[in-house]
């Protein structure tokens, strides 16, 4: 037991020394992955507020051929501007969302009471331009039906006869769970997160210490091989359990300036939540740095450990990346998957919906018992004679 | 006291440890003699109890190591073949380290530091971390790691490796300083010179037997030379692999 709190803290004295570790595991992880989030979460929401409130802009090529519609879209909030030369190419080099063309046969074939012609020009593929584009055809349509309506009035129709079946729709989605939608990212830098936060450690204190060979005069000390390797994995869990906290703080700063209540929507990031998230992701801390462990001792150098950890970090994203992808129901059995659970119950509670007690004790328990597993497995492995005895 | 009886060790189809006996007295430097490959780290390796050995025993103190390993340990002090040191700790704080290691507490594990620190002449550098220190002060700082518990038994693994003149005699001086102090000291090399000069017995070892055994003036009779090195060679039955 003395040599397991002899080697973390000597693990931890050395690590702390090293700029390189420190900077890595305590500053960049935790700073960069929630700054990278909210300057991403912040452009996107920016940008839905700027479509949200400002006026359409729309050049209208042969405005005199429509007065009435042109009438119509003014009178609907719309810029209407004057056309640029070549319409085409103004929307291919992004100078206008959308443009629309009025050809010079509408008069005619509106005076015959065909079906007129407008064109709207845009570019499918910018992103951008496909909110200005519904919003003109929406416009434009709704102008198509009053005139039909009142078309129909004339000739003594109710207008209802052509509407046999309206749709009226109704989101149930709340604010803030249209928030936690965007927020389905979060699981995702926290998981990565607790698999970077103590990766350094993991490899320095197992093929690290192989590598500059001070592994056999340790494990030639009279004390076992697996409270040495315990007093290891502690300081690697630590570490990245540091790594994790400050990640939360960073969240909890970082996330009450996105601008989301000025699209209705409501965040809960509070202590009580952080503090719940903590809790879910402390025994994947624990399950990672083990896994790193177990995985870093297999390895000659420095550098194969790196390799292969590097392929480890693919395991926390599988799960994150299926949720964003396939939004699921949750059930039991999920809550009973190790790193899915985590990412629902997490989404859950950022949404601030109630995570049942059952679904959280189990997504923390099977989580747990996996990691005991695991650091039982790398004792084992610790015990091996070729661990030491490779150089 | 260390007791080694018909160590066998293999891996994979390489016999690296074939049936080696010796015994290794208190008050006396035993050398291990024997070319590159011949199964000495193997040999030492079993004996501070990191390897377990396919057959045969290993006696520390007239205790079986293998039946409690960390009791064995605990009566060696063991410079390896592989020695690195930590080096963003100081020399003294990598002695302090081993010294919490073996049970000591933290005033006790400084006293002791300090002690070996003086044993070993090398004030001037205790407090400057290891990186950047010379061949000479890394073995000096491995030693003062190893011995922090004051072992009866000392196991050196090539321990004047890679190490300059003046530090191969300081080297040598300690080793001796050791049998004085009534250690049982095993050494291992496969520079003749060196265990000439020190040893009282010799162990030679090559294929990972014990091809002969004996103080040096005994080797030299049996083969009937009158040259150590002309007798290492005729036991062996080549020069390949060992330095003069």
């Amino acid at each position: 037991m003395s040599a397991m709190v002899t080697v973390f803290l000597k693990e931890v004295r050395e690590n702390l020394r090293d700029r390189k570790t420190v900077f890595n595991s305590l500053l960049m992880g935790p700073i960069m992955g929630p700054l990278l989030f909210v300057v991403m979460m912040s452009v996107i929401l920016n940008r839905e507020l700027d479509r949200a409130e400002q006026p359409l802009k729309l050049p209208v090529i042969g405005a005199e051929q429509a007065p009435n519609l042109v009438g119509f879209l003014r009178q609907q909030g719309v810029q209407v501007l004057p056309p640029p030369a070549d319409a085409e190419a103004a929307v291919k080099a992004q100078e206008f969302d959308v443009v629309l063309r009025i050809p010079a046969e509408f008069p005619q074939a509106w005076a015959k009471g065909e079906s007129a012609p407008v064109e709207l020009v845009y570019d499918a593929s910018q992103r951008d331009a496909n909110r200005p584009r519904e919003r003109a055809k929406d416009l434009i349509e709704a102008y198509g039906r009053q005139v039909s309506a009142l078309r129909l009035l004339a000739r003594g129709v109710h207008p209802l006869v052509t509407r046999p079946v309206a749709v009226v729709e109704r989101d149930q989605s709340s604010a803030a769970a249209r928030a936690g939608q965007i927020m389905a990212f979060l699981p995702y830098v926290l998981m990565i997160g607790a698999f970077i936060g103590g990766m350094y450690l993991a490899i320095d204190t197992t093929a690290g210490e192989r590598e500059r060979r001070s592994l056999e005069p340790l494990l030639a000390t009279p004390n076992s091989a697996s409270s040495i390797m315990l007093g290891k994995l502690s300081a690697t869990t630590s570490f990245a359990l540091a790594s994790l906290v400050l990640t939360l703080i960073a969240f909890a700063l970082l996330v009450p300036r996105l601008p989301l209540d000025k699209l209705g929507f409501q965040l809960d990031f509070g202590l009580v939540t952080a503090l719940k998230v903590l809790l879910l992701c402390a025994p994947v801390v624990l399950f990672a740095s083990a896994l790193q462990t177990l995985v870093a001792a297999y390895a000659k150098s420095f550098r194969e450990a790196q390799s292969y950890l590097q392929l480890i970090l693919f395991v926390p994203m599988i799960p994150s990346i299926a949720v964003m992808i396939v939004p699921l129901k949750t059930e039991l059995w999920m809550m009973a998957t190790p790193l899915l659970a985590q990412n629902l119950a997490i989404n859950k509670l950022v949404r601030g919906e109630a995570v049942p007690t059952l679904h959280f004790a189990l997504a923390i328990g099977v989580m747990l018992v996996l990691a005991l597993v695991i650091t039982a497995i790398t004792a084992q492995v610790y015990k091996r004679e070729q661990l030491a005895a490779s150089t | 006291m260390l007791e080694v009886q018909d160590l066998h060790k293999a891996f994979g189809k390489v016999r690296a440890v074939d049936g080696v006996s010796f015994v290794a007295r208190d008050g006396e430097i035993t050398g291990l003699l024997g070319p590159n490959g011949a199964g000495k780290t193997t040999t030492l390796r079993m004996l501070y109890t990191l390897m377990k050995p396919d057959r045969g025993q290993v006696l520390v103190d007239g205790q079986d190591a293998q039946r409690d390993p960390i009791a064995a340990r605990r009566q060696l002090g063991v410079l390896p073949d592989s020695r690195g040191l930590y080096k963003r700790l100081t020399c003294r704080e990598s002695i302090e380290y081993f010294g919490q290691l073996h049970g000591y507490d933290a005033a006790t594990a400084r006293q002791r530091a300090q002690a070996l620190i003086e044993l070993l002449d090398i004030g001037s550098i205790a407090d400057r971390p290891t990186e950047g220190f010379s061949q000479g002060e890394r073995v000096k700082t491995a030693i003062g790691c190893a011995l922090v518990h004051d072992p009866r038994n000392v196991i050196l693994d090539e321990p004047t490796n890679g190490l300059d003149v003046m530090s191969t005699r300081r080297m040598r001086a300690l080793v001796k300083s050791f049998r004085e102090q009534g250690r049982c000291v095993l050494f291992s090399s496969h520079i003749m010179q060196e265990v000439a000069a020190l040893c009282d017995r010799i162990v030679v070892i090559a294929h990972g037997k014990v091809v002969a055994a004996g103080t040096p003036d005994e080797l030299r009779a049996s083969t009937g030379e009158s040259n150590l090195e002309e007798a290492f060679v005729r036991i062996i039955g080549t020069d390949e692999g060992l330095a003069a």
